[in-house]
């Protein structure tokens, strides 16, 4: 199995991302540039959080149109799977890859903190090695990660078990003051229909050494590495 | 040519920007304001070969592809002669 983490100027989780694939995971990673177009020898690719283009225009806006992002998008259309974290998960929603958008927190702070997200469901090639309604404690480090979508969207996200993290307290009780940003419905992190895209505000990849603070993102990407290892 | 382009939230889209500055305003002593919605303006100056048509035409689809995020905004083009 061969993991990729995508570049673009102002991206600033690609090191982390790298250095959990290559010594949590123990398998092969590659840094590709956003103008690199050949994802053929990639069995996953993540999208890592920062600042691509400065967030100018809207977050995520501008990395939509990175010459890698239409190989994303057939790479994703094939099954391969997809990790966007943070302003990944921006560039996945603004790309149409992920339905919704994130807006500004509700408080308009930049907020930088350690929360408590609850995972909705194991049905995800990203959680098949955790518990539904576990808790686990991730950093966030966002000033736009308000998810919000119409209507019929969070019904379809509902109703297809889509929703796969939600912002709650330590105990696990999804509630308004354990939302930090404002999201709709607590979302932290929802899939696509065919489940092998995921977008996520908060950074399992800052969350994998006890020295951090928490080892808890450790099980997503082991997940992964579990789902590639059964069908790559 | 110019074109201009508006961007704005669209209704029900929670403005925290808007919510803020009109505090502030308050603050300052204006009253009687309802509401403040922050929104982007662009101005684009077009090659003069270009019809008005298809300025509105070419300008409208950057709108809607680039400019504004449909699912939380509006836009409105304005073309100049």
């Amino acid at each position: 199995m061969k993991f990729g983490v995508i570049v673009f100027p102002g991206s600033n989780c690609d090191h982390d991302a790298y250095h959990v694939i290559s010594k949590h995971v123990g398998q092969p990673v590659d840094f590709i540039w956003h103008r690199d177009t050949d994802l053929s020898s990639y069995d996953a690719v993540i999208i890592p959080g920062g600042f691509s283009y400065g967030d100018y225009l809207r977050a995520g806006a501008l990395a939509r149109f990175s010459p890698v992002m239409s190989s994303l998008k057939t790479f994703a259309q094939k099954g391969r799977f997809v990790l966007g974290i943070c302003n990944g998960f921006q560039i996945l929603c603004e790309a149409g890859l992920l339905p919704g958008a994130l807006i500004r927190n509700r408080d308009l702070h930049f907020i930088c903190e350690h929360v408590f997200v609850r995972v909705a469901t194991n049905d995800t090639p990203f959680t098949n090695e955790l518990q539904a309604g576990v808790v686990l404690r991730l950093p966030i480090a966002h000033a736009e990660g308000n998810y919000i979508c119409d209507d019929v969207t969070f019904e379809e996200l509902k109703r297809d078990d889509r929703i796969i993290f939600n912002y709650c307290d330590k105990d696990g009780n999804i509630t308004d003051s354990a939302n930090p940003n404002g999201s709709r419905g607590n979302i932290a992190g929802i899939c696509n229909a065919s489940r092998n895209v995921l977008g996520l505000m908060p950074h399992p990849e800052r969350a994998c050494e006890d020295l951090l603070g928490s080892s808890d993102g450790r099980d997503v990407f082991r997940s992964l590495a579990a789902t590639l290892a059964a069908v790559v | 040519m110019k074109a201009r382009v508006y961007v704005n939230l669209k209704p029900g889209v929670l403005d925290p920007q808007g919510k803020a500055i009109h505090h502030s305003v308050e603050l300052l002593g204006f009253s009687g304001i309802a509401d403040i919605r922050q929104g982007k303006y662009f101005e684009l100056a077009l090659d003069s070969s270009l019809s008005e048509g298809e300025a509105r035409e070419s300008v409208g689809r950057m709108a809607r592809e680039v400019l504004s995020n449909p699912i939380i905004e509006d836009y409105r083009v304005e073309i100049e002669a």
